[in-house]
């Protein structure tokens, strides 16, 4: 167990939630992800323009060195020419402007008097033009998570990036979709306040509530991701990216301190071990003779093809480089990241592993007597063409150079276990500058006096109310507030004269089951649920009947609930109809009965007449009934 | 101080009274009791002048309004960094020279991150550090003629650029002369000089941009490739534009400057031949693909100057219910020629043809072409275009409207009569008129 308060654990969440707007932020495409075949493609290159200081992002060159190029692909009918870079944006979409002044003030922020969309600038092809567009909406913003206090810096509205689908020609190409570029984002960013893996949770989960209040912001997988900067005493700015599932929050805050804590732990025994910057040097040894008759698929491929094997010494390192700092990802698993993005490699060997993979001891013996080693050190392998290697091998010397100082500033991508990978450096301060094309937008305070007057009630307070005036326990409350339904649920309740608690049930937990059970659920309407609670209403449904209906209407979308019902014969039931049915079964079964006392007579009758009732009319009346008949029976026949 | 002349007098005088200037990182209280920090950057040329516009630390920008600015406080003095000029490794002279020629436009700016103001730019180091592939392709010279929007370009100005192009042809014969110029009014430009300079000994070469050079995205580069590369390798001694050839960065296609139009708005594969295929297809890893063997090659002979465009002539579109004073307004103005973008065929309205008849009588030429662009006119077909004819008027075959308004710029400070002018119209000098209308050349896709 981590004491994150001992290791001054500090973290920040940035949220990304997609606004539900009816066009893109800067055209007029609709913003829908689509899953055909694209309908046209293209082809783009990216150059790395030179920053104010007269710099080329060393990582924005080498991407653009390797002659990267980018094939896009789109629709007809939500790609455009601005998100083709052929045309320029259009004005700020102010519905979603709207949104992100509306969310600023839930969040206690103070929207800017002038807004000035940005480019930053992102050359891994994922924006078409090169830079993403984004303004800054407001600042110094608060919540309050569990009775502290968190303060949300800055609140942006950008355009979102395009997907990327793959890649082609061994990463020379890249592929990305169109169809997301454009579609607004609001960008919350906290504090780096956060002091457990939980509280990230915790505060995630709490913004996250905040915007679906809303209701206008888009729901589902993919339309919220998380970034977080995450750091601990005497460590380093690591940030995360792309989360999309809140549960894995904790995890990754988690994984994330340990392997600070254990690259630190390795700093001190490279410390103790006497090992210094210079004693690692970027003298490679080529070593493709002792591999000539390799039993190694990866070598004798590479080989083949007129590569080489190349390798370099790592003084004081033995035993090192297979330590583990997440479960699974050793610092090898690290140093093998760079290797991806520093060449055209898969990765790479390194001697705590070997012999291994085709690697004779023989073969290790050798390289380690070439390398002219001792037991202390270890070494690193590179197979591929020249070039690559000696690239793979310079990135793997930098890192290792690191190491000696402790955790590295840079940007990594999360698994889906919680562990994360390297995925390029830290980029200098972010590079922006006016998008000259869109014109600033003045913010007026009327229009911010108009929101702020019809500003949706906070989480916190809706709770309160659905425990207090609805009747809700605690649980069903909060799985309301977090659903999907949570605006449908509050207007049926005000609506229709049935009791909140069966309308939340119903709209949760009945449906988690009916989707577990393989149904649609996705693509139920909310006409259709107020048909179903207009039934209930009216009578003409008991509330047992509304799972069984809801099936039916899952099952058999174009059916109307009046159909269903009449269908499965669920029509609800007299109480005179009942009271015949309840007698035909004290008839059927008198003899029975009679060798019973009441009271368990009652529960017999009761258990027949239900499996006949069930659904068409309350379980409490049939209850009534049963025990007013019985009794009545048991007197015509001189028990009592 | 004119960067400061954005800024309202009530911004001004908060600054003055705090002693805050532009540039300057500050700390800014608010009524409010909030602070915020930032770099003070002068008013951008739109936006509400009472809003004072800072550089946040994280890099954005927002604007504050000065009546809910309680307190300035400097922190410290402006630091405006000069762009740092990064070392060019040396130049290759044995390469082919080229020479690069700027009259401003897109391709020649650049931004001023501080502010977002676009100022131009063009030396042959800016070009090489923004297409560093350009240091093993030719020994480059660049010269900036003007630095002007392209819709400020006018005859006088083609006149000296013509000028400047013989010259450096004569002295430091170049294997090609390319000039940066906006796109908007490129195809005039890149018509007049294939009319005014003659017997070209390599290709004048027009290159432009339609996104700007700062962006990663910018089709800059790709263009500039491939004008160097024509001017280097093409077989031809004409007057081009260089541009991008689809909407991919792909290759780039040569269009003859006076059968090329801008026929987008936006878009980096704007340009289009027009009555005609373009001359060249060019890919920045092959060598230079001819489209056609209908070109004129490079001259062997001494380059020739044929400078002189007459100002004093209108183009004009026909549209339904144009009144006739509009031409007796040009008329009585002492304009020397017309042309006429008219419907179709070549037509325009009755009333038109009287006030034609009477300038063609003073011996004005009116040359007559068609707004559709594609195909040639013919006064022969209908009634009206009899009657043009009959009027005097001269119908301009396949040219496109704006290369017979410059060509008859240029033909009348040569042509003595109206008769002579018309012949001249006429002549085929630099592939401007396509006697032969081929079925490739529309819809405007060839292979």
């Amino acid at each position: 167990m981590i004491n994150y308060k001992e290791i001054g654990l500090k973290c920040g969440l940035e949220l990304h939630q997609m606004l539900d707007t009816s066009t893109k932020l800067f055209c007029k495409c609709p913003p829908e992800i689509r899953h055909e075949d694209p309908e046209f493609t293209f082809k783009r290159r990216l150059r790395p323009t030179r920053s104010e200081i007269g710099e080329i992002d060393p990582a924005a060159l080498f991407e653009f060195k390797k002659g990267r190029t980018y094939l896009y692909e789109g629709y007809e009918d939500n790609v455009c020419l601005v998100e083709m870079d052929e045309e320029p944006p259009h004005d700020l979409n102010r519905e979603a402007l709207q949104i992100a002044l509306e969310i600023s003030l839930l969040l206690n922020a103070k929207p800017v008097d002038e807004i000035h969309v940005m480019r930053k600038i992102v050359i891994d092809g994922s924006n078409t033009t090169g830079f993403q567009r984004t303004a800054l909406i407001s600042i110094n913003g608060c919540i309050e998570v569990n009775g502290k206090k968190v303060p949300i810096q800055t609140i942006c509205l950008e355009e979102d990036a395009a997907r990327k689908i793959g890649e082609k020609e061994g990463g020379r190409v890249v592929v990305y979709r169109l169809d997301r570029l454009g579609i607004p984002l609001i960008e919350i960013a906290t504090a780096p306040v956060i002091n457990t893996p939980d509280e990230a949770y915790e505060v995630a989960r709490y913004i996250g509530r905040l915007l679906r209040i809303t209701g206008k912001v888009k729901r589902g997988l993919g339309t919220i991701r998380q970034d977080l900067n995450i750091s601990i005493k005497g460590g380093a700015r690591v940030e995360i990216k792309g989360v999309q599932k809140l549960e894995l929050l904790p995890k990754i805050v988690e994984y994330e301190a340990l392997r600070q804590l254990r690259l630190l732990e390795l700093k001190k025994e490279l410390e103790k071990r006497g090992v210094k910057e210079d004693d690692i040097s970027y003298s490679f040894i080529d070593v493709t003779d002792i591999f000539a008759n390799s039993k190694s698929k990866i070598v004798s491929r590479a080989l083949k093809s007129e590569g080489i094997g190349l390798a370099v010494k790592v003084p004081g390192f033995a035993g090192l480089i297979g330590c583990e700092l997440q479960p699974g990802r050793r610092f090898g698993t690290e140093l093998a990241d760079y290797v991806r993005f520093w060449s055209g490699l898969r990765g790479i060997f390194h001697s705590d592993e070997l012999p291994a993979y085709g690697i004779s001891e023989e073969e290790v013996e050798k390289v380690r007597r070439r390398l002219n080693m001792n037991e202390r050190d270890a070494f690193i392998l590179a197979f591929g063409p020249a070039e690559d290697c000696r690239n793979a091998l310079k990135a793997v010397v930098d890192r290792i150079k690191v190491a000696l100082r402790g955790v590295p500033e840079e940007t990594r991508g999360a698994n889906d276990d919680g562990t994360t990978k390297f995925l390029r450096p830290m980029p200098g301060r972010a590079r922006m500058y006016p998008e000259t094309d869109i014109r600033p937008i003045r913010i007026d305070d009327k229009l911010l006096e108009t929101l702020r007057a019809k500003l949706p009630e906070t989480p916190e307070k809706k709770l309160k109310r659905f425990v207090e005036e609805y009747g809700l326990s605690r649980e069903l409350a909060e799985k309301i507030l977090d659903s999907k339904f949570l605006q449908v649920f509050e207007a049926l309740v005000r609506e229709v004269k049935v009791p909140p608690v069966l309308i939340a049930s119903t709209l949760t937990n009945t449906l988690v089951e009916l989707r577990r059970e393989g149904l649609d659920t996705e693509s139920l309407s909310q006409s259709k649920l107020w048909e179903l609670f207009r039934a209930v209403e009216a009578g003409t449904l008991s509330k047992e009947a509304v799972p069984e209906v809801l099936r039916e209407m899952l099952k058999q979308p174009e059916e109307s609930v009046t159909d269903i019902i009449e269908r499965i014969g669920l029509k609800s039931l007299s109480e005179d109809e009942a009271r015949r049915i309840v007698n035909e079964v004290i008839n059927s079964s008198s003899e029975k009965l009679l060798s019973m006392n009441e009271k368990k007579a009652i529960n017999f009758i009761m258990g027949r007449a239900m499996s006949k009732l069930r659904g068409r009319i309350d379980g409490r009346k049939v209850y009534k009934i049963v025990s007013e008949e019985v009794s009545k029976f048991f007197k015509e026949h001189g028990k009592s | 101080m004119s960067e400061r002349s954005g800024y309202s007098p009530a911004v001004l005088k908060l600054l003055e009274k705090y002693k805050a200037d532009l540039f300057q990182e500050v700390n800014i209280k608010l009524v409010d009791h909030r602070e915020i920090n930032g770099i003070i950057l002068p008013r951008p040329f739109y936006g509400d002048p009472d809003v004072l516009v800072l550089k946040l630390p994280n890099g954005y920008n927002i604007g504050i309004e000065y009546k809910k600015i309680k307190y300035i406080a400097v922190i410290s003095p402006a630091k405006r960094k000069p762009l740092v000029e990064l070392a060019l490794p040396h130049l290759r002279e044995d390469l082919p020279l080229v020479y690069m020629l700027s009259t401003g436009g897109t391709i020649a700016s650049r931004i001023d991150y501080s502010t977002g103001a676009v100022y131009p730019f063009f030396t042959a180091e800016e070009i090489y550090r923004m297409v560093p592939e350009l240091l093993d392709l030719a020994y480059i010279k660049a010269e900036t003629v003007y630095s002007i929007f392209s819709e400020d370009m006018t005859p006088k100005r083609w006149d000296e650029l013509a000028k400047r192009i013989y010259e450096i042809y004569r002295k430091e014969a170049p294997a090609g002369i390319i000039v940066a110029h906006g796109t908007d009014t490129m195809g005039y430009t890149a018509a007049a000089i294939a009319f005014a300079v003659r017997n070209l000994p390599g290709p004048v070469i027009f290159v432009g941009s339609q996104r700007s050079s700062d962006r990663p995205s910018s089709d800059t580069a790709l263009n500039v490739i491939c004008a160097v590369k024509t001017a280097i390798e093409a077989p031809f001694g004409e007057s081009v534009v260089v541009m991008h050839g689809c909407t991919s960065d792909d290759y780039c296609l040569a269009h003859r400057g006076v059968k090329v139009r801008k026929m987008h708005t936006s878009r980096r594969d704007a340009f289009r031949s027009v009555n005609d295929i373009p001359l060249a297809l060019i890919r920045p890893q092959q060598r230079i693909k001819l489209l056609t063997s209908r070109y004129l090659k490079r001259s062997e002979e001494e380059p020739q100057l044929l400078g002189g465009f007459e100002e004093k002539v209108a183009l004009i579109k026909f549209y339904p219910g144009m009144h006739p004073e509009i031409l007796e307004f040009l008329h009585e103005e002492g304009y020397k020629g017309i042309v006429i973008e008219a419907t179709g065929l070549g037509h325009v309205s009755e009333k038109l043809v009287e006030p034609i008849r009477k300038m063609v009588k003073d011996g004005i030429p009116i040359v007559i072409t068609s707004q559709c662009m594609w195909g040639r006119v013919n006064l022969n077909v209908y009634r009206r275009g009899v009657e043009l004819i009959k009027a005097g008027a001269l119908p301009g075959e396949d040219m496109l409207p704006e290369t017979a308004f410059v060509k008859l710029s240029w033909v009348l400070k040569r042509a003595d009569d109206i008769e002579s002018a018309y012949k001249m119209m006429l002549t085929n000098y630099v592939y401007e008129i396509n006697p032969r209308s081929e079925e490739r050349f529309y819809p405007p896709v060839w292979r």
